[in-house]
């Protein structure tokens, strides 16, 4: 799992409302890795997950992805549920959007892992927070191996069982030649060999 | 990054789905549209001559304003609940997003209206061959009015009182089409040929078909950035 | 598209705020003393019209008045898509100080309109081509105004109004044209305020002096706001603290 590089981050700058958010960021994401990015709140998390997505312009930098067409998967504060969608409904606009082939097997197991199966009929909104947050998850589980996913609070409302699922989820993506870059307020309980720290303040240090 | 088809269909179907949830919720605007034709003749007497005569500038304004209503939740909630972040980073690209939603909006208000039009022309007492003329005007206009509504939604997207502005916004962008539209009703009514009319009516429709879009998703990227 | 060395130069605010605070007071002088003269000649030194009489006067005011409406709502979209697409600071600055002025100009040929529709046609208001249009284009530059205020990021504010300024230019021309086609085909024949064909050689002057006096009340008061705006957006600028008001 060494030197094939999903996502190359040169430079990159940001500010907010006139406020540099951030500036002179570099780093590079490579197939299995695992990086937790921390910063105090109000650094500007948020806007480079955004800009690492290409939803927003940065004020300079260059962001590259050489991975071909290795797709790149996004999950924000918001669960991108529509309340009148059931769960498998979500689930399966999810694929259809981002061309992911499904088959009922593949929708039943990913829903048993994320303990969503007895609920897979109920619309979004009769879920609870954590079961949203599950729901928005469990699309990740669908798509390819070599996937880069940008993941903003993923342990966000999630219980015990919901974290554990998470963690699992994340070493798997890894083990199968995916990346993916998250924040979290709480230490994730990845072994330290496996997840690589990212530290935002005005700059970036390893 | 998914085909730009994929993702319009996808959305497309999508907001189907929901509205088909949502029946009540989607026969409001024909409802608003009804009941403003209404309130003319309360406000400006019965006598059938003169409902006659305003009928087609009267229907199309109440279309125009209907349609323009309905318009401010077609991205408001996508915005708030995330789903729009999901559509554009799928196509990469924000085209795919306007189009489907342009179309969608249409097809549950535009449409509904067109077909609602004839019951209007019954009201208002106006001779058949003028009703299948504002069915048609309405057919070929309210498509114009969804997608320069469209426009002005992706402009004003989060901002307060987004919904009044937009109708200021929107409005003198739309008077092409209500002229040309309620225009030719009130041709064919004088005796006068109302294919000039028709023809500048489908001309409008195909310039906003190819530019609009464009615009509208330039507008979601400077609404997201 | 090249541009000049000097006119880069003078796309730094900073260089901007200087170069306006040295010519808006002369700006100002030419803009009152040719009004004081235009106003003259329209009012007294031209002849009374054999047809309208002395009221079609104010056309000296209503058409420069319509056309300064109309090529402050072009500059503005040109300006607006300037700092879009070339990420020009001063650019959406001016787009921005334009609108008031090119509104207030878009009222006064209403207005103007109105004071010579009364003596002429009896009302206060005709819904002829001209004049219709010039209704439409006030709701147009009321709409851009509406809209950038409404959004507080400016930057965002700056995009979606040189958006809307451009989609509006697109449209003025469709707008016109199907407004001169209602006009014609709901009225036989058509009511105009188009002045009357052989208008006196001194009331062309008059109108000619009254459009470069609005030019120069334009520009002066477009250069005064914008500065007002370069010193809002760039007080944390250190160049503005030393710099005199």
């Amino acid at each position: 799992m060494t030197g094939r590089r999903s996502l190359i981050v040169r430079g990159l700058a940001c500010s907010r409302g006139g406020r540099t958010l951030f500036h002179d960021v570099d780093f590079a994401l490579e197939a299995g890795d695992l990086v937790w990015l921390r910063a105090a709140n109000g650094y500007g998390k948020t806007t480079l997950l955004r800009a690492l997505t290409g939803l927003l312009m940065p004020d300079a930098g260059t962001i590259a992805r050489p991975g071909g067409d290795a797709p790149l998967y996004y999950v924000a504060h918001a669960n991108a549920l529509k309340g009148d969608l059931t769960v498998v409904e979500s689930l399966r606009h999810h694929a259809r959007l981002h061309a992911i082939e499904l088959d009922e097997t593949t929708i039943a197991a990913t829903l048993g892992r994320f303990g969503l199966h007895a609920r897979r009929h109920a619309s979004t909104r009769a879920l609870s927070q954590g079961q949203r947050r599950r729901v928005a998850l469990a699309a990740l589980a669908l798509g390819r191996a070599d996937a880069t996913w940008i993941l903003d609070e993923p342990y966000d409302a999630l219980d015990a069982e919901g974290t554990a699922i998470v963690d699992a989820l994340l070493v798997e993506h890894a083990d199968a030649g995916g990346s993916a870059l998250f924040t979290s307020h709480v230490p994730p309980a990845i072994d330290a060999g496996r997840l690589r720290i990212l530290q935002l303040d005005a700059g970036l240090a390893t | 990054m998914t085909s730009a088809t994929t993702v319009f269909g996808a959305i497309l179907a999508r907001d189907l789905r929901l509205a088909a949830r949502r029946r009540v919720e989607v026969l409001l605007p024909v409802a608003f549209f009804v009941v403003s034709a209404s309130l003319f003749p309360l406000g400006i007497g019965p006598e059938p001559q003169t409902l006659r005569q305003i009928a087609p500038g009267l229907v199309w304004v109440c279309a125009l304003l209907a349609t323009l209503m309905s318009v401010p939740t077609l991205y408001a909630t996508d915005l708030d609940d995330g789903s729009l972040d999901q559509s554009l980073l799928a196509a990469g690209s924000a085209l795919p997003v306007a189009c489907a939603k342009a179309l969608a909006h249409w097809l549950l208000t535009g449409l509904p209206l067109t077909i609602a039009a004839p019951l209007l022309g019954l009201l208002f007492d106006v001779e058949p061959r003028s009703v299948l003329a504002l069915a048609a005007s309405l057919l070929l206009g309210t498509p114009v009015l969804s997608l320069l509504g469209n426009l002005g939604a992706a402009l004003t997207l989060g901002v307060r009182s987004g919904g009044v502005l937009l109708i200021l916004l929107v409005v003198p962008l739309c008077v092409p089409a209500l002229i040309f539209g309620s225009g030719a009703v009130v041709a064919l009514d004088s005796g006068l040929s109302a294919r000039g009319h028709f023809s500048l009516l489908a001309a409008l429709l195909i310039l906003t078909t190819l530019l609009a879009p464009p615009a509208t998703a330039a507008a979601l990227r400077i609404a997201t950035d | 598209m090249r541009l000049s060395p000097h006119l880069f130069a003078f796309a730094s605010p900073a260089r901007f705020y200087a170069l306006a605070s040295r010519v808006t007071p002369g700006l100002w002088i030419v803009s009152i003393v040719l009004a004081l003269i235009a106003l003259y000649v329209g009012f007294f030194v031209a002849p009374t019209d054999a047809t309208q009489g002395d009221a079609y006067r104010i056309v000296f005011i209503h058409v420069p008045a319509a056309w300064m409406s109309m090529v402050l709502y072009l500059a503005m979209a040109a300006w607006a898509a300037i700092g879009w697409g070339l990420n020009a600071r001063l650019a959406s600055m001016f787009a921005r100080a334009i609108a008031p002025t090119g509104a207030m100009f878009t009222f006064l040929a209403l207005w103007t309109g109105a004071l010579w529709g009364r003596p002429t046609w009896g009302t206060w208001w005709v819904w002829d081509a001209r004049l219709t249009s010039e209704l439409i284009l006030l709701f147009l530059y009321l709409g851009y105004l509406a809209l950038v205020e409404s959004i507080d990021d400016v930057r965002r504010a700056d995009r979606a109004g040189a958006l809307l300024a451009v989609v509006g230019s697109v449209n003025v021309p469709i707008i016109y044209f199907s407004v001169k086609w209602w006009n014609t085909l709901h009225q036989g024949a058509s009511i105009t305020m188009s002045a009357a064909p052989t208008m006196a050689q001194t009331m062309l002057v008059a109108m000619g002096l009254m459009t470069l006096a609005f030019w120069a009340y334009a520009f002066a008061v477009v250069f005064k706001r914008t500065q007002a705006i370069v010193a809002e957006r760039e007080r944390h600028a250190r160049w503005l603290s030393a710099s005199p008001a």
